[in-house]
């Protein structure tokens, strides 16, 4: 796992009970019980650990996050893009 | 107390994106005229995902107030005071004793003077300076809309903000509405008045992500959110017999007024609130479902909004749901937050007097889970003897009026 991986799911992690076992790349956030404003406080706390801009509306299915993996790479990709 | 008297509105004011009177504002949201465009009163860099709001545009206070007046007065209040004065000249009514004293100003504000808020914040934290304006306070007080109303036109009965975010103007009018049915004051001066666009303000809202970054299109398929809006609406209460013995233009009738709290969620919206408020307007109007032929609804173009909205006017209106018209004129005019229910209502009584629906501009379609009859795009002729306008605010509070054609 990258580091980047294990930041994200620590920031996840805040976010879901505390009594859920090991947070893995395929749980699907639905299931780890993150509702609307969870979701939305997620991106704000990954924002500002990545200092990244994410395009997150909840309004627009497309933007969606379905599994902590799609966070993840979607992460990893935005702190490349501000590498290079 | 016992319910003594029917209560009519016999004026209305009007401040908005697409109109700076009622007439205008009405005229407008026939023509389906989109009064969202590019911010301009507060900068918009390249982050900002928000560029776009229902601004009131071309508002130039010298023209309805004098300089000392003004730096008294917060962009919100003056919008208040510019439409209770419309609706009181409307009215043709003089708050001479004992009128004065027996007439109430209840009027709906969400966030208060948040342009001079704004602006001391800038001037302490970022330009470093050590004073503010000595009028800082009671400008920004969120009660200073009913204050400046009542001062200004001389209002000396119950007066007070009522602040239930989007929900305040429908909260604010609904209060009025019984206080002149059970005969606690002989008039009411009620409505809204909200000027929320300020920087801060625009990235508190751009943080919830929940605003469209084009249009605000209710109801519609590839809805984006909510499109913020201004402005203020104010209408004048008075019991039938009074109107009528001064010889007074009724526009309509407020027959019934329904509140609830979900208690659940603080933002998302909840089926069994909205049902409440909905069915408690009725029963407070003694108004069956099929009484009913038009819905202003709240309809704020988010994804869950306009979703959860759909299946409570399902559940409370069942088989009948099918045969309104609902449009949702924050297509035109943004969400003017505590303003917003005073100019649903205001569109709501034009609506039936005129027996025209406006319609729900900017719709591209029907989403699956918005099933009914919007209006889109395009206004309709129908006539209408009664209709509902719902409001339902952040931290689940809802509020809803009935309204009935007089005759």
């Amino acid at each position: 796992m990258t580091n980047i991986a294990s930041d994200v799911i620590a920031v996840i992690a805040k976010k879901v009970r505390a009594d859920h076992p090991k947070i893995e790349m395929s749980d699907r956030l639905q299931d780890l019980g993150l509702e609307s404003l969870d979701a939305v406080e997620l991106v704000f706390d990954l924002e500002e650990k990545f200092d990244v801009q994410i395009p997150y509306n909840a309004n627009d299915p497309k933007f969606e996050f379905d599994t902590v993996g799609e966070i993840v790479s979607a992460v990893e990709r935005l702190v490349g893009k501000n590498k290079s | 107390m016992s319910d003594v008297n029917r209560v009519v509105v016999t004026g209305l004011g009007t401040v908005s994106p697409i109109g700076h009177t009622a007439d205008s504002y009405w005229t407008n949201l026939k023509q389906g005229v989109c009064g969202i465009g590019p911010i301009t009163q507060v900068p918009t860099p390249e982050e900002l995902t928000q560029k776009v709001a229902a601004e009131v545009k071309d508002f130039d206070p010298l023209k309805h107030f004098d300089e000392r007046q003004i730096s008294m007065l917060d962009r919100v209040s003056q919008f208040a005071v510019v439409a209770a004065r419309e609706a009181i000249a409307q009215a043709a009514i003089t708050f001479d004793m004992p009128l004065s004293v027996r007439t109430a100003t209840i009027i709906g504000c969400g966030a208060g003077g948040k342009g001079t808020l704004d602006d001391s914040f800038r001037r302490i934290y970022k330009e470093n300076k050590t004073r503010l304006f000595p009028l800082t306070i009671p400008k920004l007080m969120v009660n200073a809309p009913a204050s400046q109303i009542s001062m200004q036109c001389g209002l000396r009965g119950p007066a007070f903000v009522v602040a239930s975010a989007c929900a305040s103007a429908t909260h604010a009018i609904g209060l009025a509405f019984h206080m002149v049915r059970s005969g606690q004051v002989d008039c009411a001066v009620t409505g809204g008045a909200e000027a929320c666009l300020t920087f801060g303000g625009l990235r508190g809202w751009e943080a919830m992500r929940v605003m469209a970054p084009d249009t605000c299109r209710p109801f519609s398929k590839d809805r984006k959110g909510m499109i913020l809006g201004e402005g203020a609406a104010m209408l004048v209460l008075e019991p039938l017999e009074r109107a009528q013995a001064r010889g007074a233009q009724i526009l309509g009738e407020i027959v019934g007024f329904g509140m609830s709290a979900d208690a659940a969620d603080l933002t998302s919206p909840d089926l069994g609130g909205m049902t409440r408020a909905m069915e408690g307007a009725l029963a407070d109007a003694k108004l069956a479902p099929k009484d009913i032929q038009y819905v202003n609804a709240h309809g704020t173009g988010t994804a869950a909004n306009d979703v959860a909205e759909t299946k409570a006017l399902h559940q409370v209106f069942g088989a009948q749901a099918d045969k309104l018209a609902i449009s949702s004129t924050k297509s035109m005019v943004g969400h003017a937050l505590g303003a917003s229910g005073a100019l649903e209502m205001v569109a709501t009584l034009l609506a039936m007097r005129d027996g025209i629906v406006p319609p729900t501009i900017g719709y591209l379609g029907p989403d699956p889970a918005c099933d009914l009859d919007y209006v889109p795009n395009k206004a309709r002729a129908l006539a209408i003897e009664a209709a509902l306008s719902n409001s339902f605010a952040f931290g689940g509070l809802n509020a809803v009026l009935a309204v009935k054609k007089f005759s």
